[in-house]
């Protein structure tokens, strides 16, 4: 009898040791709240996934109230705040965020001026006048399921930033207050910069914040959009401010880049748009007769020229080099002339087409090379075979003649 | 007197020739209809003489650095007269030759042609073929190209395997433990001083052996000449049988050249140590049967690694069938059917594993 009683006892005892060996701490928030139904359920598993709950933060850091205890939990006592607000939510946030000293301890590179700058966005403009519609902290980065935005499962990592605004900005009965277009998200999902992003996984490509700003959303406004872009697209915006058109687009109150590039929508830039064709995008403001419209029809004949005279060679050597003939480095020199096309259709921004000229002809002297090169590789590969076909007949009239020789030896 | 005649009587009166000649006058080689399979022999002769000559050529420019080595074959392939010729037909004529040469050694199994006395002739011809995959392995990767990095990297790690003395060889083959330009000044030094040693002295018993027993008959065709004796033929070494096994060597030369001239051998791209390996890589053909069949083993077969208990299967096997003719089962009739069969196991698992491989991702 006393043998039972020592056992349940020494069991007793072993499965309070458990968590404590184990290193966890009560957390009666969890206990409820994991067989609670939406919004008010939080897993175990969530919450561990949380980048709070990894760094030590409990429900408690936010919420209040004391999750170690039964009784305490949900006590005014115990500062327990219960929901929070959202009109509450970015300066509860920002309690820890502005703190430099206090978040230097988790990640000395993460900045502090989230709440500073959310404060001068649109949506913390709109909040601070009561409208409760607009984005706060949580819409973006999540509640209880927050992860650092280098992680690809967060809202907020540069692969998903687009798809989180949309889920507000694509809204049509949600935006309908705003009076702003709902179709950003459509027109960038076609874009370069989308393609550049989700395709080819390129995150340091644009996507909203990019453009807008993160915590501090605004639209970037007519003047300045070339701001915007001159960011990343350095050389471009240097020679479009010594052209002809910075004047000219300032006069006409028209926002540079986007003007001919569009904003969400960007498209893959095309020859045809410097020409005078159907879709060029000169003659949108340029008329038929215009000096401007024959510049721009002789930068498109620069660059077309190059263009053909670059596939003209990669056709030949690649024959050249499916036919087994070594043109390794005729296929190299070739990827010099396509850099001469690119730096072309850069200096297209400049708006003159000697500049253009120049470019080309440096493209144009490398494809000259690379064409003789190709047609060399043809001829010696002729020149191969027909020394096979003299060869061949050689050998065979050899082996004619040593059969003949046989027969006649055994006959 | 002809100048031909005047040279021989020359030769004649000096080196006693009408005498050493006499011997081939009066050699015959038997006639009937699997008579062809004789030439197998002679075309691997003519493709090795073929290695020895392109080989040379290509030692006049070819240096063996991974500085220079890859630099040094494009050059060959691009600048030199005709050094993509004798580069491709060096190539080619390695995989032919080491085709013709299975495919000797099989028509010699098959034809039952390694029974007594003929014995070292098989094993000396066996220890030449795997000379010829020796030479194949080592010349890969002389071009020092990224095909040829990864694969000599996968070869030798396979080496490695070997119980006990597995980390040796790999050291020895590598002249370190990774695959470096040492390698390659290795690999160079065992593809033309080396093996070419060893293969003339083999290559030069064997052919005395062939000189010393003849040609084999096959059974089947000895018993039949043995029951209608006015059945029997034979042929004149010289110069019936030596014109017919000619028209065999340049029937080679014309596929050769063929192949050399319409498939010029690739260069790739030179081998970069620091680059992951190609997805994909395989060895050349004649070692994708076993390097398939190392792929397809289990990493743990019961208490052994699977590899190892691979590498170890291959060895036996390739002992075994050096000896082959010592274990054939004599004590009761019909106990070579055990060495045929092995032998179309062989050769079936061979063909099937290297389609298999070439065909698996």
């Amino acid at each position: 009898m006393h043998h039972i009683f020592a056992v349940r006892l020494a069991s007793v005892f072993f499965l309070l040791l458990v968590p404590v060996c184990l290193g966890q701490t009560k957390n009666t928030c969890l206990d409820c709240h994991s067989l609670l139904d939406a919004p008010l359920k939080v897993t175990a598993e969530e919450f561990a996934a949380n980048i709070h709950a990894q760094k030590g933060l409990t429900c408690a850091s936010c919420h209040g109230g004391d999750p170690t205890s039964d009784d305490n939990a949900m006590s005014p006592k115990a500062g327990f705040r219960g929901h929070i607000d959202r009109k509450r939510i970015p300066e509860l946030c920002g309690k820890c965020h502005t703190d430099a000293a206090y978040i230097r301890q988790y990640n000395p590179s993460l900045r502090t001026d989230q709440l500073s700058q959310y404060h001068t966005s649109v949506h913390g403009k709109k909040l601070a006048s009561g409208d409760t519609h607009v984005a706060v902290c949580t819409d973006c980065h999540g509640i209880h399921n927050i992860r650092p935005a280098s992680d690809v499962r967060s809202s907020v990592n540069p692969l998903n930033i687009a798809t989180t605004c949309s889920h507000c900005h694509s809204d049509v009965n949600y935006m309908k207050a705003y009076v702003i277009p709902t179709v950003q998200f459509a027109d960038y999902s076609k874009s370069v910069h989308h393609e550049a992003m989700a395709v080819r996984g390129d995150l340091s490509a644009p996507t909203c914040t990019t453009c807008h700003g993160n915590h501090g959303a605004a639209p970037p406004g007519v003047g300045t959009a070339k701001n915007v872009c001159s960011t990343c697209h350095v050389y471009q915006s240097q020679l479009f401010e010594e052209s002809p058109h910075k004047a000219a687009f300032e006069a006409a109150g028209l926002p540079g880049c986007v003007t001919c590039h569009s904003n969400h929508a960007i498209t893959p830039p095309n020859d045809e748009m410097v020409s005078t064709g159907e879709r060029s995008i000169c003659t949108t403001c340029h008329a038929e007769g215009d000096a401007a419209l024959q510049a721009a029809s002789g930068i498109h004949g620069h660059l077309r020229d190059l263009e053909l005279r670059i596939t003209r060679s990669k056709q030949i050597l690649d024959r050249a080099e499916e036919s087994g003939m070594e043109v390794s480095q005729a296929q190299l020199d070739l990827i010099q002339a396509s850099d001469a096309l690119t730096k072309a259709r850069v200096a297209i921004h400049g708006f003159r087409p000697d500049k253009v000229a120049n470019e080309v002809a440096s493209g144009q002297a490398v494809t000259e090379k690379t064409y003789k090169a190709g047609t060399e590789a043809l001829r010696e590969r002729n020149y191969r075979r027909l020394g096979l076909s003299i060869s061949l007949l050689v050998i065979g009239a050899t082996l004619i003649g040593l059969r003949l020789w046989i027969r006649e030896i055994e006959s | 007197m002809s100048p031909f005649a005047r040279v021989q009587s020359w030769l004649d009166e000096r080196f006693g020739w009408a005498e050493l000649i006499a011997p081939l006058k009066h050699k015959t080689v038997p006639h009937h209809k699997l008579s062809y399979w004789y030439f197998l022999g002679g075309i691997t002769l003519f493709l090795f003489v073929i290695q020895v000559t392109t080989g040379i050529l290509l030692l006049l420019y070819y240096r063996p650095s991974a500085n220079e080595a890859f630099e040094s074959v494009q050059y060959i392939s691009t600048q030199v007269r005709f050094g993509w010729l004798v580069r491709s037909i060096h190539s080619w004529s390695a995989n032919l030759m080491i085709f013709t040469a299975f495919a000797h050694m099989f028509s010699v199994l098959f034809l039952r042609a390694y029974r007594k006395p003929r014995e070292l002739t098989w094993l000396s011809g066996a220890l030449l073929l795997f000379l010829a995959l020796g030479f194949g392995f080592s010349g890969y990767l002389l071009p020092w190209n990224t095909l040829a990095f990864f694969a000599t990297k996968v070869g030798t790690e396979v080496a490695g395997q070997v119980p006990v003395i597995g980390p040796w060889i790999m050291m020895f083959l590598r002249g370190g433990p990774d695959v470096t330009g040492a390698t390659l000044t290795r690999f160079f030094g065992f593809h033309v001083a080396v093996l070419p040693g060893i293969t003339t002295v083999l290559l030069g018993l064997h052919l005395a052996l062939v000189q010393r027993f003849g040609i084999s008959v096959p059974p089947r065709v000895e018993k039949q000449w043995e029951y209608s004796p006015h059945e029997r033929q034979e042929m004149k070494f010289f110069p019936n049988f030596l014109l017919r096994e000619v028209m065999a060597w340049y029937t080679a030369l014309a596929a050769l050249a063929v192949l050399a001239a319409l498939f010029p051998w690739g260069l790739g791209t030179k081998a970069d140590p620091f680059a992951p390996a190609p997805a994909g890589i395989k060895p050349e053909w004649y070692f994708l049967f076993a390097f398939q069949t190392l792929k397809l083993i289990p990493a743990k077969v019961l208490f052994m690694d699977g590899e190892v208990l691979g590498v170890l299967a291959f060895g036996a096997a390739g002992a075994l069938w050096l000896i082959l003719p010592f274990a054939e089962p004599k004590r009761r009739a019909g106990g070579y059917r055990a060495v045929i069969a092995f032998g179309i196991v062989a050769v079936t698992y061979i063909a099937s594993m290297t389609v298999y491989g070439y065909l698996a991702k």
